[in-house]
């Protein structure tokens, strides 16, 4: 029997797509139209890959568990620990992030999502000057100059330029794609530079000495920039800096490219206060291009329960934020975590070899439908059902707009919230009863 | 069926026409009865003064911008922490605290039912998933149109059934409570960087003026018989001069609905500014509280300002942009596609500024010059003016003369040439203030019949029990308890359950959202508009599908009828 389910919400990256059309065949996952490749490989490649129930270690091998054993061991686990860590969050839904805020002020522990190893430097930035952005359907309307820096769309946001950016219609352009310029700021001629309008191709950790000339230009102060930044020159930084001016609505996109290189926020810092200074002439937006589907839900939701977006350590009382001391690298690399959940991401791919090192000896329990790095560091591995095929719930686009994921499929796993849930309310009996 | 008595109130309660008696108040399942069974838990109020619920008719409290306002400002944060205390989560922030930071000191100040004022239609989930995380009060959401493309398009039509049919799908579609218009035209100009600078200037790209979106507003908010009126917050706020826009824009309205207010102007403070520039700015409150006083029409509220550090936050993108220029603060902004703007900055209020001073004495003059209490209610805009933590400093200087005299000499001098505050001996009482904090508010959102601002038989047990006796205290002369008196009840109840006693937060009770659901005719269904459909599928960045606010974000929602007929 064949299906087809349509407004179904991509949980692979930041853009959230919401316009995918699912096929079905026999209550399988058989077509999908509208993804990207990397959304398309999320929604095909998920039937055979699930773990089919949660897996212990024991010695050399996995054993099969049950949820209750597998709970069990958590809520034990997370009650004696002296010093936990729940990290992770930005493939779960919101409703579950929430639990995860609160479970950490109940056992004293640390909460900290994949925020401290991408975009943590974008929101010291933007609290030390602030964040001029905009909704993407305000940007596919009326941009006629776009810029990507440090960030390469084709490849980790596939969809970005064709929703929201350069292919997209526009209310106020004619024809948007041939009145779009595209700006690309990039240390190498990536995929997106190749379709750029001007390419400033700058040496390695050179951005902060562009942005610094950039903003001198703007403000009429040429005369104090020299002739080469960072390998750019200075004549085509001009011309930037006029098409920039003359644009009626312009906006800045920064990928990762910017924020992990030499410099880190303040990187960031000087492209907002470049922002700023355009803004003086005409509009111009920035907006950070967040990675998965719901970080920036994450650092939505700790921010109204804690009153941060990432890295808060309750091990006082009260939440305590210090990114660099709070962040989940800087725990482990000082092996100061005595136990570590991990929800919905994969520090096995991504953290530094000390981190996974220490994640592998302290028990650790992944949430995960499906194998990972991760699994091989952890003690447990939980599988529940996936946010947006089996599951719904909140998720904040990258832009902060907050779209329902849709369950279209049935497939009986339980979901992170409803798991999560579960051990939140053990461990609050343990302590009560304790 | 929990009963509970409350014994010896001094109770005010506008509404009913109670103006300091001594009485009984009887609670059975949340509501206010005649009587109850004599074996029922009692409290004894001993003669303190008993009052509704408080309602904050205009508070930034939830939401994309507010959440934002904490995001940025990990220093504000800092400001104001709370550790876990039985069953109040440990909290954070000090202008703008976290969720249970606002929700815990609003109920230890007597507060049980707060309105967001600022809800962008396609951020509308943000707000509710806040709202569910703010548990000691009933919520609501009122929803911008300032920069809404088919209310634009049926605001240049003159078509004022069509300008219904937008609104009344969207309050649904969002579950939003009311209309609220800010900047009107201005926030959408603001999409390419400009600002209007009057209300007859036309918005670039559409052919309509800020007077026409306010006039078929009204004329559509009136025709879907929503509970309350059009939320105005006008256009060229915070600018030297702006009065006679302020005026313009009273003059907007006839007198179209006998049951409350035609239009609510907002943070009228920020409004009634004189001079040409900030060099010789002087207050206007005199002018447009004679204007408010001429019309029946017309509900407002202060927008007071109280010295010292907080954070503004408006759906006013250009405004806050010019107060970027002006403070060279860190500033966020973040415009709405289709629908409306924003941005925020942190301020600090110095009494030493005269700007700050003259803006600090025109919100009293405002209260003290409006002659009737039911046309002014008592806000900050939260945190905007000041964090809603100095509602009872406020309550305080309204309520002495000497009080106001004794902070007149410690602001900037010029306050005294440019304001008429130190002219001013009306000095209000507990009534006045019960007016317009609770009853007064009750009756501007049309929230009367939902059981709100009153202690009539079946109204919701929303009670706030203060440590003062009225009948033993000269406000006048002893502010300093009263002060004291508004920042911590004895008792705070809601749903008939004690949820705070003496400033500490004991359980929560279920909240609910409010919001309006009109049922609308067939040729006012906008859904078979394909111009409207349209619009979704090319120019917002979302699906129409996924737009729709479901179910799950209102489990405790009260849908308020509304309609044509």
């Amino acid at each position: 029997m064949e299906d087809k389910v349509r407004h179904i919400v991509c949980p692979y990256c930041g853009c959230l797509c919401d316009d995918i059309l699912v096929e079905l065949t026999d209550g399988k996952i058989s077509g999908v139209e509208n993804a990207c490749t990397l959304g398309a490989h999320k929604f095909l490649d998920d039937a055979d890959n699930r773990l089919k129930g949660p897996i212990m270690r024991k010695g050399d091998e996995w054993i099969d568990i049950s949820y209750e054993e597998a709970i069990a061991f958590a809520v034990q686990t997370l009650s004696e620990a002296d010093r936990p860590l729940l990290y992770g969050w930005s493939g779960c839904v919101t409703e579950t992030q929430a639990i995860g805020a609160h479970l950490a002020e109940l056992i004293g522990g640390v909460v900290d999502s994949t925020t401290s190893v991408c975009h943590g430097p974008s929101i010291l930035a933007i609290q030390e000057v602030g964040h001029p952005g905009c909704t993407l359907g305000q940007v596919k309307n009326r941009a006629d100059t776009i810029v990507y820096w440090g960030s390469n769309p084709i490849e980790a946001h596939p969809r970005h330029l064709s929703r929201y950016t350069n292919y997209a219609d526009a209310y106020f352009l004619h024809n948007a794609f041939r009145e779009r310029k595209v700006i690309v700021f990039d240390v190498r001629k990536t995929a997106t530079a190749e379709i750029a309008t001007e390419f400033v191709q700058l040496e390695q950790g050179g951005d902060y000495h562009v942005l610094s000339a950039l903003r001198a230009i703007v403000r009429g102060r040429e005369d104090v920039v020299p002739d080469m930044i960072a390998g750019v020159p200075k004549s085509q930084l001009i011309g930037v800096a006029e098409l920039c001016k003359k644009a009626k609505f312009g906006a800045l996109f920064f990928g990762v490219g910017v924020t992990m290189t030499g410099g880190k926020y303040k990187n960031i810092r000087n492209a907002i206060e470049f922002v700023d200074e355009l803004n003086r002439h005409t509009k111009w937006t920035i907006s950070p291009m967040r990675g998965h589907s719901n970080v920036y839900g994450s650092n939505e939701v700790f921010t109204w329960i804690t009153g941060y977006p990432y890295a808060v350590d309750y091990a006082r009382g009260i939440a305590f934020y210090n990114p660099g001391e709070t962040t989940a690298v800087d725990i482990l690399a000082r092996k100061e975590a005595d136990a570590a959940l991990i929800m919905a991401s994969d520090p096995g791919a991504h953290f530094p070899r000390a981190c996974c090192e220490h994640l592998a000896k302290i028990p650790t329990i992944l949430f995960d439908p499906y194998p990972s790095a991760t699994t091989h560091l952890c003690t447990v591995q939980i599988p529940c059902a996936v946010n947006g095929i089996d599951a719904a719930g909140t998720a904040y686009r990258m832009d902060g707009i907050p779209i329902r994921t849709r369950k279209f499929l049935e497939t009986g796993y339980p979901t992170d919230t409803s798991l999560m849930n579960e051990i939140y309310e053990q461990i609050r009996e343990r302590k009560e009863h304790a | 069926m929990p009963e509970l008595l409350i014994k010896n109130a001094f109770v005010i309660d506008p509404l009913q026409g109670i103006h300091g008696d001594i009485m009984d108040i009887s609670i059975r399942d949340g509501r206010i009865v005649d009587k109850v069974s004599g074996s029922c838990e009692v409290i004894d109020a001993a003669g303190n003064l008993t009052l509704p619920g408080g309602i904050d008719s205009h508070t930034h409290v939830c939401g994309t911008k507010v959440n934002f306002g904490r995001y940025m400002s990990p220093e504000d944060m800092r400001a104001g922490r709370t550790p876990r205390r039985g069953a109040m989560y440990p909290t954070s922030g000090y202008t703008v605290p976290t969720t249970y930071g606002n929700s815990y000191r609003y109920s230890k100040m007597g507060y049980t039912t707060l309105l967001e004022g600022a809800m962008a239609p396609m951020e509308a989930r943000h707000t509710h998933e806040e709202f569910a995380a703010t548990p000691m009060q009933d919520m609501l959401a009122n929803t911008l149109f300032d920069g809404n493309w088919s209310l634009f398009e049926a605001v240049g039509d003159k078509d004022i059934r069509q300008a219904a049919a937008v609104i009344g799908w969207t309050l649904a579609a969002v579950k939003g409570f009311g209309i609220k218009l800010t900047n009107p035209g201005g926030t959408e100009a603001w999409g390419f960087g400009e600002d209007l600078a009057s209300i007859d200037e036309e918005v670039p790209n559409w052919d309509i003026t800020p007077r026409e979106i306010i006039d078929t507003t009204i004329r559509a908010c009136e025709l879907l018989h929503l509970p309350h009126s059009v939320h105005l917050h006008c256009n060229n706020l915070g600018m030297p001069g702006n009065y006679r826009t302020t005026l313009e824009t009273l003059d907007i309205p006839g007198d179209m609905n006998p049951d409350r207010q035609t239009l609510y102007l907002t943070h009228v403070q920020f409004h009634s500014y004189g001079g040409n520039t900030w060099g010789d700015i002087k207050s206007e409150a005199k002018k447009i509280s004679d204007s408010i006083n001429n019309k029946p029409q017309v509900v407002i509220d202060m927008g007071q300002v109280m010295f010292g550090r907080t954070m503004t936050m408006t759906a006013d993108g250009p405004m806050e942009f010019r107060l970027y220029t002006l403070h060279h603060n860190k500033w966020s902004n973040h415009d709405v596609e289709l629908e409306t703007g924003s941005g925020i900055i942190p301020v600090y209020y110095s009494r030493k500024s005269s700007v700050n001073s003259i803006m600090w004495a025109i919100g009293l003059e405002l209260a003290l010059l409006v002659k009737n209490p039911w046309q002014c209610m008592l806000t900050t805009d939260n945190p905007n003016g000041a964090p809603f933590v100095k509602y009872p400093e406020i309550i305080g200087l309204l309520m002495s003369n000497k009080y106001r005299e004794k902070e007149l000499r410690q602001v900037h001098r010029l306050t005294t040439d440019r304001t008429s505050l130190g002219t001013i001996d009306r000095e209000l009482s507990f009534e006045e203030i019960a007016v317009m904090t609770r009853a007064g508010q009750a009756k501007a959102l049309g929230i009367i019949n939902q059981g709100k601002g009153h202690f009539r038989e079946d109204a919701l047990a929303d009670i706030a029990i203060y440590p003062v006796k009225p009948d033993q205290t000269d406000p006048s002369l002893q502010y300093e308890e009263v002060i004291g008196a508004f920042q911590q009840t004895l008792y705070t109840l809601k749903d008939g359950v004690i949820v705070s006693r003496d400033g500490e937060v004991i359980t929560g009770v279920a909240n609910r959202t409010f919001w309006s659901k009109a049922n609308l005719p067939e040729d006012m269904d906008v859904m078979k508009s394909p111009r409207f459909v349209e619009k979704f599928s090319r120019f917002y960045s979302v699906d129409l599908e996924n737009y729709l606010v479901q179910d799950e974000y209102v489990q405790r929602g009260v849908a308020i009828k509304a309609g044509t007929s």
